[in-house]
């Protein structure tokens, strides 16, 4: 190829530019799920293509004898057709389950589930009147998810958003990689909870584990009894009026706040400024609480 | 990504074959290679000992295969008897799995030893109430084979296996039997890294491995321990401290279940327990084919280990 001067690479626009100093401009295509949205509008959570749902709707599903595929898809299906209240009968563990919902959506799962239950959601309110499997709530984005039994290990991995309840005890790894929204546990959780967290908050009723906070970037853990060891860069924090009036309103919302209230609480916080998370964009907002 | 599962009943016999031919089939997509079952039950005061002479592909071998198989099963028969040993029962069970029912008060290990000398003899199992299955298959397929759906006993670990570290074959299939200790099976969802070094310090100490499974370190670390008198909780806990890697396991010996974690619960298991009924397996789906009704189940944490009486 021939040489090119500066003057002219100067004059270049940048399509030009890119051919001449022999590099491939690919012009990527696709659909993208980046959305600008208004502060302003009152009904930003919704997606344009989400299903109009009514919640007096309600129906029932039984699953006993149904893949996980195809809960799924009878899931979308009944909120095509306006159901807005779902009760899903004998989920038996299975794995899964309700995943990718992203609108508004009652759903109570009566039973327990298997991994990866109501991951990828943004929106609906879930109950789940049983246990759940490992990565529950894996990247939620918002939405309500309130677990009446126990809880896998990497409960609320990457989540970014909305609430995620269990009032029983979880596994390890809780919240690990978490990137935004609140995590409640009742109960106690495993070695490594919030490890590499970069916002958001946990809150841990019981005790924690081993290595709590682990080369966490940024946001709080709250834990109500002992905690085993702090990772890496985790240190324990004052805990302030303004988040014990948090906590209070937090644990009250889900009725898990201890009856000699929230003093006791440690607060557990990363120990360095390893990327300053407030430079966000105005859509990002939205994924934070 | 192998599954495992166990069960133990308490104070009662049950189907246990049936029970974990169901949690095993549930767990089918977690390992399709091979399965294993190892339930216990009683044998009529005698020891019972589970002998494979063959590979499963051994058999395509040839017309010669039969005659072949006749020869090193009447090699057996020749060795048992020179040790004194007197069968009650002797049952083919497959082409190349046989079961044998005796009584015998002498040396075990030589014993067994010297049968492992006939050329692709590889005894699975020896013990009072132990009976160790595995071959290549689903849990159906096997449990059909060997005709598990009867069998009634008390507790029961299994496997299904997803070979990452070793071949798919007979031998590297779990449970793992401590050898040459009556009734104490294993069997392992995870890695082990410092494999080598361990096994050579137990071959070393003149453990025998028939695999490169690093699963049968487990077998023989668990039979070395016990043989040093060291109880199943601690030789647990002490394994925690020096095998190195992502493991969940299970031992069953003649009346106890045991499991352990390793340090960063890397594996999964989930636990149901009750007074009358234990049950644990890598995944929830496992312990509802069993039970169901609605129950309470929980995830151990790291470094825990349970040993369950029967």
């Amino acid at each position: 190829m021939a040489s090119v001067t500066e003057n002219e690479l100067k004059s270049m626009t940048q399509e030009e530019r890119v051919k001449a100093l022999g590099m491939t401009s690919e012009q990527l295509t696709g659909r993208s799920m980046f959305m600008e949205f208004d502060p302003g509008e009152t009904e930003r959570f919704e997606y344009p293509w989400a299903p109009k749902v009514d919640f007096n709707k309600r129906t029932e599903l039984d699953s006993e004898n149904m893949t996980s595929t195809e809960v799924n898809n009878e899931i979308r299906k009944l909120m095509n057709e306006g159901y807005g209240t779902i009760v899903l009968k004998n989920p038996r563990g299975k794995h899964s389950l309700a995943v990718g919902i992203l609108s508004k959506l009652n759903l109570i799962i009566e039973g327990s589930t298997g991994y990866f239950g109501v991951g990828l959601i943004d929106g609906p309110n879930v109950r789940i009147n049983g246990r759940v499997g490992w990565s529950c709530g894996e990247n939620m984005m918002s939405g309500t998810v309130l677990i009446e039994k126990n809880a896998g290990s990497t409960f609320g991995a990457a989540i970014r958003g909305g609430d995620l309840v269990c009032k029983g005890s979880v596994g390890s790894r809780t919240g690990i990689d978490m990137k935004g929204g609140t995590i409640i546990v009742g109960g106690d959780t495993g070695a490594l909870s919030g490890f590499m967290m970069q916002r958001g908050r946990m809150i841990v009723c019981g005790n924690a584990g081993k290595n709590l906070g682990d080369s966490m970037y940024d946001g709080t853990i709250y834990v109500g009894g002992s905690i085993k060891s702090c990772g890496v860069d985790a240190v324990e924090a004052e805990l302030t009026q303004v988040d014990k009036d948090w906590l209070k309103r937090k644990l009250n919302l889900y009725g898990l706040l201890p009856t000699k209230g929230v003093d006791h609480f440690t607060k557990v916080v990363a120990g360095k400024m390893l990327w300053n998370y407030d430079n966000l964009e105005p859509t990002e907002k939205k994924l934070i609480l | 990504m192998c599954g495992i599962a166990g069960l133990i009943h308490r104070g009662k016999k049950s189907t246990v074959g049936s029970e974990m031919t169901q949690m095993l089939q549930a767990l089918k997509h977690r390992g399709p290679d091979s399965t294993g079952y190892a339930v216990y039950g009683e044998a009529g005061g005698g020891l019972v000992m589970r002998l494979k002479i063959a590979e499963a592909d051994d058999m395509d071998r040839g017309s010669g295969i039969y005659a072949e198989l006749d020869r090193r099963i009447d090699a057996v028969d020749v060795i048992m008897e020179e040790h004194g040993v007197k069968v009650s029962k002797k049952e083919k069970v497959t082409d190349y799995a046989y079961r044998y029912e005796y009584n015998f008060t002498g040396d075990l290990g030589k014993l067994a030893e010297h049968v492992e000398e006939v050329e692709g003899a590889e005894i699975l199992s020896i013990g009072k109430g132990l009976e160790l299955i595995k071959d290549l298959g689903d849990a159906a397929v096997v449990s059909e084979a060997y005709g598990l759906k009867a069998f009634q006993g008390t507790h029961g670990i299994g496997h299904t296996r997803m070979a990452t570290e070793s071949d798919v074959d007979i031998r590297s299939a779990h449970p793992y039997w401590a050898f040459p200790y009556n009734d104490v099976s294993v069997v392992h969802n995870g890695q082990i890294t410092n494999y080598w070094i361990m096994r050579r310090q137990m071959e070393k100490k003149g453990h025998r491995f028939t695999s490169n499974c690093d699963s049968e370190l487990l077998a023989v670390y668990t039979a070395h321990n016990l043989s040093l008198g060291i109880s199943l909780e601690d030789s647990l806990r002490q394994s925690i401290e020096e095998i190195d890697g992502v493991f969940t396991y299970l031992v069953a010996t003649k009346d106890q279940l045991g499991m352990a974690k390793d340090t960063m619960a890397a594996k999964p298991l989930v636990l149901y327990e009750s007074d009358k009924l234990i049950a644990m397996a890598s995944e929830e789906v496992a312990i509802r084919a069993i039970l169901p009704e609605e129950i309470d189940t929980s995830d151990p944490y790291d470094e825990e280990v349970r040993v369950w009486q029967a």
